[in-house]
């Protein structure tokens, strides 16, 4: 009787929570060295708009790392990379940090914590016209974004337009693919894949 | 016994459709000059540009790796090597050039994204054999496969005289995706490569010094905060300036439209005088191999290359929209100050 008792099943090792860091190195394709940084400040010295950053990439990754999760997603560093991989190349730690950038994009904007600045709704905008035609169709692109972003502020777009439609270089229809249908069934699927992702909390697929 | 020309898949990428289609247009013409074989990817489509890795990870690959399966299919080769030799996607933007080769890199090296890419691409009855295809930038496959020596060759009209600064751009050097990139079994330099100096050099063109040659044109920059990317175009154009180019060459629609389409924005925005023309390095070796500059999308660019071109004595159109213009008679003839003129000559004169 006592034995039944004494046999106690050990619990189920719950999965401890990944920290911040964890998850933004899981979120970025192949292997980020992020816990590689050794804070020197080569990437923000390399940054051609690190001087309009809230925090360069070495602060912004000191951040991570001390778990301020609502402070780094909320700055404008990630939206204001401009993919020129300066940093990766000089990086003596080989950080990916143009990609973890990327998974920063896609985390804040997940979080909800990027709805004041123009680059997310930029990213859309695109994405939206790809997804309906299977080509980036500028002309559509350029007018509903602008119109939606401050337009007054863009009286120069309007002489630029002209000037590339007078060259014949701003398409007035989108070139839809013949094969649009199963593009959309692919991306529909990769939708679902990621929404899966999203609820068992598989965070190197988002 | 004949000697089978090796093909190469073409991906001319959205830009290369309209908005870059002196590119487009110079490529094919020089392509068949060089005798490379590009049969442009059937039904291609968007490569996501920046923009679709910021929204959604597996939709972003899915969709690059639509045109990975595609090539695949379309460009296997059928001479029994067994998957010794690779089919080969020729990408003349450097955007394409990146995300088509980030994807394949890492769908390679992250097998859950792979299963993951596939089980998306199978919604579309499509497969991608990650590391399958072989992505290439349009001027690796011009300096390495067909050569230097094979390009010097076709030059019959030196472009003597022209002042040249080389503009790469970011995405050409960079990144090294595992391990470092070689072009003629030399190391690409990531910062500053010499690829494009060496081409443009053969062409007889006056390669300038160009030490901002690597740095960023400001990508998407210029949608999203106007005052970053005028300041990042402004550096290359003054760059270019100080070493008194005549014209810059690119080797990307992206750089192209920021230094070309913005160079009056950016003059205004500083009040500098910038009038540099940014040209396709395509559309300057088309006219060293004595192709028609008509032919090669000349006009097409917002800041004429038709006067520098004029120095060389070679006659470009002016751009599509100022030849439609019309003429107006000059309010004075076109010597500011009167200068003495001899009776013989006064006669030729308009006035």
């Amino acid at each position: 009787m006592l034995a039944e008792t004494e046999t106690v099943v050990p619990p189920r090792a719950a999965k401890p929570p990944l920290s911040f860091l964890q998850q933004v190195m899981a979120a970025t394709p192949g292997d980020s060295r992020l816990e590689m940084c050794i804070q020197c400040g080569t990437c923000g010295g390399s940054c051609p708009s690190g001087p309009d950053m809230d925090y360069t990439p070495r602060h912004l990754f000191a951040l991570i790392r001390a778990d301020m999760r609502d402070q780094a997603l909320s700055s404008n560093t990630f939206w204001y990379c401009v993919s020129c991989y300066y940093c990766v190349v000089r990086c003596p730690q080989q950080v990916y940090i143009t990609d973890i950038m990327a998974a920063l994009k896609r985390m804040a904007i997940r979080e909800g914590h990027s709805l004041h600045g123009d680059a997310p709704d930029f990213s859309q905008t695109f994405i939206g016209n790809v997804e309906r035609y299977g080509r980036s169709f500028e002309l559509g692109l350029a007018t509903r974004y602008h119109l939606t972003h401050s337009p007054l502020r863009k009286v120069g777009i309007g002489t630029l337009a002209l000037g590339m439609m007078a060259r014949d270089r701003l398409a007035f229809t989108p070139t839809r693919i013949q094969g649009i249908e199963s593009l959309q069934a692919i991306l529909h699927k990769a939708h679902e894949l990621t929404a899966e992702a999203e609820r068992t909390g598989e965070v190197e697929l988002l | 016994m004949t000697t089978s020309r090796t093909q190469y898949g073409y991906y001319p990428g959205c830009s290369l459709e309209r908005s870059a289609s002196a590119y487009d247009v110079s490529t094919r013409a020089i392509a068949a000059a060089l005798g490379l074989d590009l049969a442009e990817l059937d039904d291609w489509n968007c490569c996501g540009a920046t923009e679709y890795l910021a929204i959604n990870k597996l939709a972003a690959y899915a969709l690059i790796a639509r045109n990975l399966a595609l090539a695949e299919k379309q460009f296997a080769p059928g001479d029994g090597s067994g998957g010794a030799h690779k089919a080969q996607l020729v990408a003349p933007c450097s955007a394409c050039f990146l995300n088509l080769r980030k994807a394949d890199h890492h769908l390679q090296e992250d097998k859950t994204l792979a299963v993951k890419t596939n089980e998306a691409l199978a919604a579309g009855g499509l497969h991608y054999d990650a590391g399958a295809v072989k992505i290439r930038h349009l001027l690796d496959v011009i300096v390495s496969d067909v050569g230097y020596a094979r390009v010097k060759e076709l030059v019959v009209k030196p472009l003597t005289g022209l002042r040249v600064a080389p503009y790469y751009g970011c995405l050409f050097s960079r990144p090294h995706l595992g391990g470092e990139r070689r072009t003629q079994g030399v190391r690409t330099n990531p910062e500053y490569p010499m690829e494009l100096d060496r081409l443009l050099k053969l062409l007889g063109a006056e390669v300038v010094y160009f030490p901002l040659k690597t740095h960023c044109c400001g990508g998407h920059m210029t949608q999203i905060s106007a005052d970053v990317a005028y300041e990042l175009i402004r550096r290359l154009l003054q760059n270019a300036a100080d070493f008194q180019a005549d014209i810059l060459a690119t080797l990307c629609p992206m750089c192209q439209l920021n230094l070309d389409a913005y160079q009056q924005q950016v003059s205004r925005h500083f009040g500098v005088k910038f009038n540099l023309p940014i040209v396709y390095f395509t559309q300057l070796m088309g006219l060293a191999f004595g192709i028609e500059a008509k032919a090669l999308g000349f006009g097409k660019e917002i800041v004429s290359a038709a006067p520098a071109l004029a120095r060389i004595g070679i006659q470009a159109p002016l751009p599509e929209g100022e030849a439609e213009k019309p003429k107006r008679k000059p309010r004075r003839p076109k010597e500011a100050l009167p200068l003495p003129v001899m009776p013989a000559e006064s006669e030729e004169m308009e006035l």
